[in-house]
């Protein structure tokens, strides 16, 4: 009876409707989110004909873990507020830590330079210009030692962000770690070490594909085994989003990668609810509020069905998607830099209400260099306003029962199994990367939003719409000199000259061995480290075995 | 269908699209590449993580009329100059240099000093860059 009038007066109002739209035509034609998906005036009890509570949603910590991966969410436990960062000399971005942690930040975020990632010493002549520049110069151990001078490694997590060289890195902080008495179950934090999306997106590889995925999976193993509390993979969404995918793209081409992630356990003969629990998920946050939080629901119902019914998981652990999130850097303008503290406010805003575990705001000046203090200052803050003022944290997925946010949740999730289902189609992600599919469909989806840009269907405010002349900008940024490289290259000829070469020698011969047969490769890079052999002698010695990759420099 | 307007007989202008130094932001490259190749340019794109040698090389082997630097790493300083002094140095005296990516304010006269003939910045219209080639490449006979 209740249904008959719902419908009845659903469709007097629908003729309503169309009358005042003739009268008084909607400003657009066409009404979609930021990823260009056709969006409804409003949703109904119509769109929810099929919804089913205890199926889509369940309850806060239990499967499907739409509304969240933990019992009472935010107030048993508020999301760690972890800000990237990293520049100059590992004694600039050490005194950038303390002040980071006197603010109450909670975990330490590395953000190294490009030589880093690229597994590249500060004076190879490939790393000119570079050092320092987007990121901590790290080349040896002796470097990581000073990085966390005076951090309690036993009481905080760090999260590093490196991927082809991730084991060299990961094998530094352990070694720190040793040095400083704090055993291995007391090491806490994430590597991202998530090399597929590389290939994808952020396009910062060393080897071919096939050798990198054993490297993960060697990380993954010796993790397993021998740190119980590291985040083996944080499986990142953020760059693929940020080269240009869509919302949807992001969701389903990182799921993939995980599904790839943990098919290589497995392959390894490792148990699947060994491993899986300390894979975790990190998503870019975007200026589509509903968008937004639509990817976070739909991503986390998804991954519990994956690794319960693809991978037959038995620990409630292995099927939860924790995730660290970072607001949108390509979101952010150079013009009018500080409307750039009004988006990172909706967006970790989004980031909150989707459910996330840990958040990176960005800083306002980030499209003009490295972030300054005291935009970084206000960074932070703005989640802590969103934590302490704002009083979304209250309460548990408040817009779980949303008409228009469960219809957008239930879209978001199909479109990406569509692609989940191509990929798989194309033999899994090693082939569909391989093919080129995934970057095609980046560059695609890149390409119009541009077009949609230039013809102001999409707006960037200060950008596209609403300019103000800024001959004179007013802002001040970050500014590393040249002086950083010589000190940096200084640092690595006197380390060079100290250490004991026969050693470093031996170490080298021992894990080229290693990565010649089968043995995890693990061991040998923690002894190598130990050694201070560089981040570069190490990566050349997997190379030599190995080989490296190119850009098929495809547009 | 009416007669086609008599075409004035001109070479393509030729567009090396390139990426120095370790960034792998490459967005902004393919978007500007795919964008000058729909509207009529030839375009080469270099792909990423090339040195300054690779560029000079790929410039006079393809006889570009214009050589589009994009960096976002902050590398610019050392790496532009570089490509600049390579390509006349090989003798290339007439392509029109230009930079794409992260450049602050500070550095850009110290690029246009090296011989940079526009910068675009965060926030620049594909039309705008295109009208920009279009009105400041240097003609060369059609051979």
């Amino acid at each position: 009876m209740e249904d008959q009038k719902f419908k009845s007066e659903l469709e007097k109002w629908k003729k309503k409707l169309a009358d005042h739209e003739r009268k008084n035509p909607p400003l657009k034609k066409r009404f979609s989110t930021l990823s260009d998906m056709e969006v409804p005036l409003m949703c109904t009890p119509e769109e929810m004909k099929d919804f089913d509570y205890t199926r889509d949603l369940g309850f806060p910590g239990e499967f499907p873990y739409t509304r969240g991966v933990h019992t009472n969410m935010y107030r048993g436990k508020m999301w760690t507020m972890r800000q990237f960062s990293g520049f100059g000399t590992a004694e600039d971005t050490n005194q950038r830590y303390k002040i980071l942690l006197e603010r109450g930040q909670q975990g330490l975020s590395v953000a190294f330079d490009m030589p880093t990632l690229m597994g590249l010493d500060s004076d190879s002549p490939l790393s000119k210009g570079e050092v320092g520049k987007c990121g901590v110069a790290v080349d040896t151990l002796a470097d990581m030692e000073v990085l966390f001078d005076g951090i309690p490694l036993g009481d905080i997590t760090t999260s590093m962000t490196i991927n082809s060289p991730a084991p060299v890195l990961l094998a530094m902080y352990v070694a720190v770690a040793e040095e400083r008495g704090v055993s291995k179950d007391k090491i806490r934090g994430t590597l991202q070490n998530d090399i597929l999306k590389e290939y994808i997106a952020q396009k910062e590889w060393i080897f071919p594909p096939k050798p990198s995925m054993r490297l993960v999976a060697d990380t993954l193993e010796y993790c397993t085994k021998e740190l119980p509390n590291w985040n083996t993979i944080s499986i990142s969404g953020y760059h693929i989003r940020e080269a240009g995918a869509t919302a949807v793209q992001e969701l389903a081409f990182t799921l993939a990668d995980g599904i790839a992630y943990v098919q290589a356990g497995v392959d390894r003969g490792l148990d699947v609810d060994e491993f899986a629990p300390r894979l975790s998920y990190f998503w870019d946050v975007h200026n589509d509020f509903f968008e937004e939080i639509a990817k976070f629901r739909a991503g986390r119902r998804m991954w519990a069905h994956i690794m319960r019914d693809r991978f037959k998981a038995k620990n409630p652990r292995s099927w939860m998607l924790r995730t660290h999130a970072q607001t949108a850097g390509v979101s952010l303008t150079a013009q009018q830099p500080l409307n750039n503290i009004a988006r990172v406010t909706i967006q970790g805003l989004a980031a909150v209400l989707g459910g996330t575990n840990s958040l990176h705001t960005n800083s306002m000046d980030e499209t003009l260099a490295l972030p300054t203090e005291q935009a970084v200052m206000v960074a932070l803050r703005t989640q802590q306003i969103i934590a302490e003022e704002s009083g979304v944290s209250n309460v548990v997925d408040p817009l779980g029962g949303s008409y228009f946010v469960e219809w957008l949740t239930n879209k978001v999730e199909a479109e990406a199994y569509a692609y989940i289902k191509k990929i798989d189609e194309l033999g899994g992600m090693m082939e569909a990367i391989d093919k080129g599919y995934p970057q095609s469909e980046i560059a695609n989806a890149a390409y119009h939003f541009q077009r949609q840009l230039e013809t102001k269907e999409k707006v960037m405010v200060g950008v596209n719409k609403h300019q103000v002349d800024e001959s004179a900008r007013s802002i001040d940024v970050l500014y590393i000199d040249r002086a950083v490289e010589e000190r940096q290259v200084r640092k690595v000829e006197e380390i060079r000259k100290k250490r004991d070469k026969k050693k470093v020698e031996a170490t080298l011969q021992e894990l080229k061995r290693a990565c010649e047969g089968s043995e995890n490769t693990m061991p040998h890079i923690l002894n190598c480290v130990k050694a201070y052999a560089t981040v570069q002698e190490i990566c050349d010695v997997m190379k030599k075995v190995f080989g490296s990759y190119r850009d098929p420099g495809m547009f | 269908m009416g007669t086609q307007p008599a075409m004035k007989k001109t070479s393509k202008i030729r567009v090396l699209i390139a990426k120095p130094g370790l960034d792998g932001h490459d967005r902004g490259a393919k978007v500007i590449a795919r964008a000058l190749r729909d509207a009529g340019f030839e375009v080469i794109y270099t792909g990423l993580h090339q040195t300054p040698e690779m560029i000079i090389n790929a410039a006079i082997e393809e006889d570009v009329h214009v050589v589009g630097l994009s960096i976002l790493s902050g590398a610019h300083n050392a790496l532009v100059p570089e490509v600049i002094e390579g390509v006349k140095k090989a003798g290339a005296d007439d392509v029109l240099f230009l930079v794409g990516g992260i450049i602050p304010d500070e550095d850009m006269e110290a690029l246009k000093k090296c011989g940079v003939q526009m910068v675009f910045t965060p926030g620049a219209s594909i039309d705008g860059v295109i009208d920009y080639i279009k009105t400041h490449v240097k003609e060369r006979p059609v051979t």
